[in-house]
């Protein structure tokens, strides 16, 4: 019989899992994984944070609760604090009641509601015409999502210089001032995935200037805040001097880096609207887009980074949490940085120092990378992106000669 | 452009003057770039209308009535109304936490050991389709993302017919979902209110009229939000009538183990229908029959031709999937897995489901007692008839509002109720309610 799904052609894998598939099938024992974003220990190790530990014997503990279903917009008290950790305690559109939130499945989540209501909501009704930018490169999911919420115009806005291996400014402002006015810009609050190159203080004042005049529209990612410098409240600059300008805006939050909690998918879509009534609105039409698509999100997460937030000791030991992992991936930048250029790889190596976060755009070009993988076993994107997570003490002189091997030998 | 000058005689810095003046500059400029201290770019965003079975919750919380009952929402409560978690929940919770895992990244199509158990649970261990590889089962975000996945993929790759037939009536969701995926919804005839049962000649009709491809939607058992399940040998000649028009089935099992107490019993139609040759699609649930609403446990399934196609099935749903949530959360698929992995824990899992439908079916039983005891003479023997969580009263509009206005009982404006939310501590006064505005 002739089947429904006949014609229904295999896709081609998602690039980074099928990467870490092929890590995982490797029988070198010198393998080495850079690719997916997860923050590994320095023995190459995922790592639960001490203070998710402690919290989940409280919630295991705790008798009175339960797993009954979140309201649709997710838990308040997770909602409003996560809210606050993007946007400062102390924040002026919090006190003035312009902030809402929606509890999103991930990061990924967070933008998929973001992006469908923009669709719905945004340049008038169910304009799949606004264009959608994102930065060239960006983290590749953000095309699907916003692709796949029927947005028909996804295009890039220069973003990285790689000769210079830094930011393009003048790139990004002048695609800044020639975009369609109302055009949706997708920035990265800090940590630039995969570049790990940020604007500075005065660079981000610039494009704030220039998206304000010419009223376009502002979608930050923030997937990394505390990650960046080790500081939440330095990682949160950029988010929070655009709402001091004044601007109605959209962020969307991942606590599964921060908060080492991956795979429970917690996430938060920050809006920050003119008042409270459009707040109000906004979040009701958002209700409906959430029950069309999940209905209501998962409890285990939110609840966890909800109590750890709400609790002043909990909430220490998790900055401090954060703090050792920042430091470690400083530690490793430092330390690869200062190994490349005792062998006297070819090539500057400053910007392994200079970017920040968990990954560096290594510079290294797709033949470069197929060897690093082939004859090294070292896996990373083909766009020269490394994790430096996956860096330990133990395998960093192998990374090194490896690099300065590549580069001498393949061009 | 009366509303915007309406709008605008506000009190504001730049006062009247720059108001006229800016009202003309819109007459000629119809670009929507209006100063910031006289919009948002929400100004046009409606209030959307509030979720018909959540406002009766909410309702429900505000009424300060002592004798107040909620008949709403379909979750489980026990026999004091309160929420109950599985003992066997609680038990895998405890060998989870002790093994110390990890919280990295599942795979984007969910957790291998609850995918498997998932589709052995809805098609039986020995299933051919689960031995010869030909289904694929992911993960996903309980049953509205199960439906939500499926619909997104039915619009992709089942191009030859747009429209999803719902019996009449359907979870009140089923339909945003598949339209916002794109789909067309129609209906078949399904309940009877004259009979408060199951229109088998009605359906059957309705269906013999669906065209070819056309993909429709059956509950695998206890159909929300009626009850009324059709018998087995209906389901055979359903079957029959549906293999004759070459549909597509969409079967959604959100209470398996829950309407009749037993799982195989419940799983019986979707078994059928595979059997007889259907390669369904397939929406699972373990909100209710495991209780873990919050934590978003479901499955979806594609029954494929062979393996191969099943392999090409599964890349696409992949794809389908990252750009939405990327991986689904790890915690409740964990649960699931402990316990339906796990032999003492699946058999205590069996009598708990077991008891759950047992003391739905015995609300029912004394609610029917209860209203014969208050002097009722209508026929409320479809009551008993229907299974599963919910039950279609048969009563009307005006009638449910009376019963919510001067007896403070919740429900929905179709006359459904949750009888979950019925205990033996309330249903003496549900009954004298339920009398009292049909009498």
């Amino acid at each position: 019989i002739m089947s429904l799904f006949g014609e229904v052609p295999q896709a081609t894998p998602v690039a980074v899992f099928k990467l870490s598939n092929d890590f995982k099938e490797d029988p070198n024992p010198m393998k080495v994984n850079l690719g997916v974003g997860a923050y590994r220990t320095d023995e190459g190790q995922p790592w639960v944070l001490p203070v998710v530990k402690k919290v989940e014997k409280l919630i295991v503990a705790d008798n009175r609760l339960n797993h009954e279903y979140l309201p649709i917009l997710g838990l308040p008290e997770f909602r409003s604090s996560a809210s606050k950790i993007a946007l400062g305690e102390d924040s002026p559109a919090i006190q003035e009641s312009r902030v809402g939130a929606v509890q999103c499945l991930g990061g990924t989540g967070a933008l998929k509601m973001g992006a469908e209501f923009l669709r719905r909501w945004y340049n008038g009704n169910d304009n799949m015409k606004t264009p959608v930018y994102v930065s060239a490169p960006t983290w590749e999911n953000h095309n699907s999502v916003f692709a796949n919420a029927g947005f028909k115009d996804v295009r890039p806005y220069k973003y990285w210089d790689a000769e210079k291996r830094g930011l393009d400014l003048d790139g990004f402002l002048g695609d800044l001032e020639t975009a369609p006015k109302h055009s949706i810009f997708v920035l990265h609050a800090c940590a630039h995935n995969p570049t790990g190159t940020d604007p500075t203080h005065v660079e981000w004042m610039q494009v704030a200037e220039v998206m304000k005049r010419r009223k376009l529209f502002v979608f930050f990612d923030s997937a990394y805040q505390g990650f960046a410098s080790g500081c939440l409240d330095k990682d949160a600059w950029a988010v929070r001097n655009f709402v001091t300008q004044g601007f109605e805006m959209f962020c969307a939050q991942s606590f599964s880096k921060n908060f080492g909690l991956y795979n429970e998918r917690v996430g938060n879509l920050t809006i920050v609207a003119r008042d409270a009534d459009n707040v109000r609105r906004v979040l009701s039409q958002m209700e409906k887009i959430v029950r069309v698509t999940w209905s209501n999100p998962p409890s285990q997460g939110a609840r966890l980074v909800a109590i750890t937030l709400n609790r002043a000791e909990l909430f220490a030991e998790w900055k401090d949490n954060v703090k050792t992992m920042a430091d470690r991936v400083l530690l490793m930048r430092a330390s690869l940085q200062a190994k490349l250029q005792a062998l006297g790889t070819p090539g500057t190596w400053d910007h392994i120092t200079q970017q920040i976060g968990m990954f560096s755009f290594t510079g290294l070009n797709p033949k470069q990378v197929e060897y690093m993988i082939k004859e090294r076993s070292i896996y990373l994107m083909a766009s020269g992106r490394i994790n430096m997570c996956g860096l330990t003490t133990k395998n960093i002189d192998y990374v090194a000669k490896s690099i300065h091997e590549t580069v001498v030998n393949v061009q | 452009l009366a509303n915007v000058i309406a709008d605008f005689i506000m009190p504001c810095e730049a006062g009247w003057l720059f108001s006229v003046i800016y009202c003309l500059y819109l007459l000629l400029d119809v670009s929507i770039s209006l100063p910031d201290c006289f919009s948002s770019w929400w100004s046009e965003v409606q209030m959307g209308p509030p979720d018909p079975i959540l406002g009766v919750s909410e309702a429900y919380k505000r009424d300060t009535n002592p004798k107040k009952i909620n008949l709403g929402v379909g979750a489980y409560r026990d026999d004091q109304g309160k929420p109950y978690v599985l003992s066997c929940v609680r038990k895998a919770e405890a060998q989870i936490a002790a093994k110390k895992l990890d919280k990295e990244y599942l795979a984007i199509g969910g957790l291998g050991d609850f995918t498997k158990a998932c589709a052995k649970l809805a098609l039986g261990d020995d299933n051919e389709v689960i031995k010869s590889g030909r289904n694929i089962t992911v993960q996903t975000i309980s049953g509205t993302g199960s439906l939500r996945i499926g619909a997104n993929f039915l619009s992709r790759f089942h191009t030859e017919a747009r429209d999803v037939y719902l019996p009449k009536p359907s979870w009140g969701n089923h339909t945003p979902i598949f339209r916002d995926a794109g789909m067309q919804l129609k209906a078949y005839t399904y309940y009877d209110p004259k009979t408060c049962g199951f229109d088998f000649q009605g359906a059957l009709n309705d269906i013999s009229k669906i065209p070819e491809k056309s993909v429709i939607m059956l509950h695998a058992c206890a159909h929300n939000p009626t009850g009324v399940d059709p018998r087995p040998e209906q389901w055979k000649e359903i079957a029959d009538l549906v293999k004759k028009r070459n549909l597509l089935v969409f079967f959604d099992m959100a209470y398996q183990g829950f309407a009749s107490g037993d799982i195989d019993r419940d799983a019986w139609a979707v078994r059928y229908f595979i059997e007889q040759g259907h390669n369904i699609v397939l929406s699972q649930s373990f909100a209710k029959n495991m209780g873990l609403y919050g934590e978003r446990v479901g499955g979806f399934t594609v029954v494929c031709k062979d393996a191969e196609e099943a392999k090409r099935v599964e890349s696409q749903l992949k794809i389908l999937i990252r750009p939405i949530y990327s991986n689904p959360p790890m915690n409740g698929a964990r649960i699931a897995a402990t316990i339906l992995n796990t032999p003492d824990l699946y058999k205590e899992w069996l009598g708990e489901v077991h008891g759950m439908a047992n003391r739905i079916i015995t609300m029912r039983e004394l609610l029917v007692a209860n209203l014969k005891k208050e002097g009722s003479t209508r026929n409320w023997k479809h009551v008993i008839d229907q299974i599963g969580m919910f039950c279609f009263t048969g009563l009307k509009p005006e009638q449910v509002e009376r019963l919510t206005k001067e007896f403070s009982v919740y429900m929905t404006k179709d006359g459904r109720i949750s009888m979950a939310g019925v205990t033996s501590g309330n249903v003496g006064y549900l009954a004298q309610g339920i009398h009292a505005v049909t009498k």
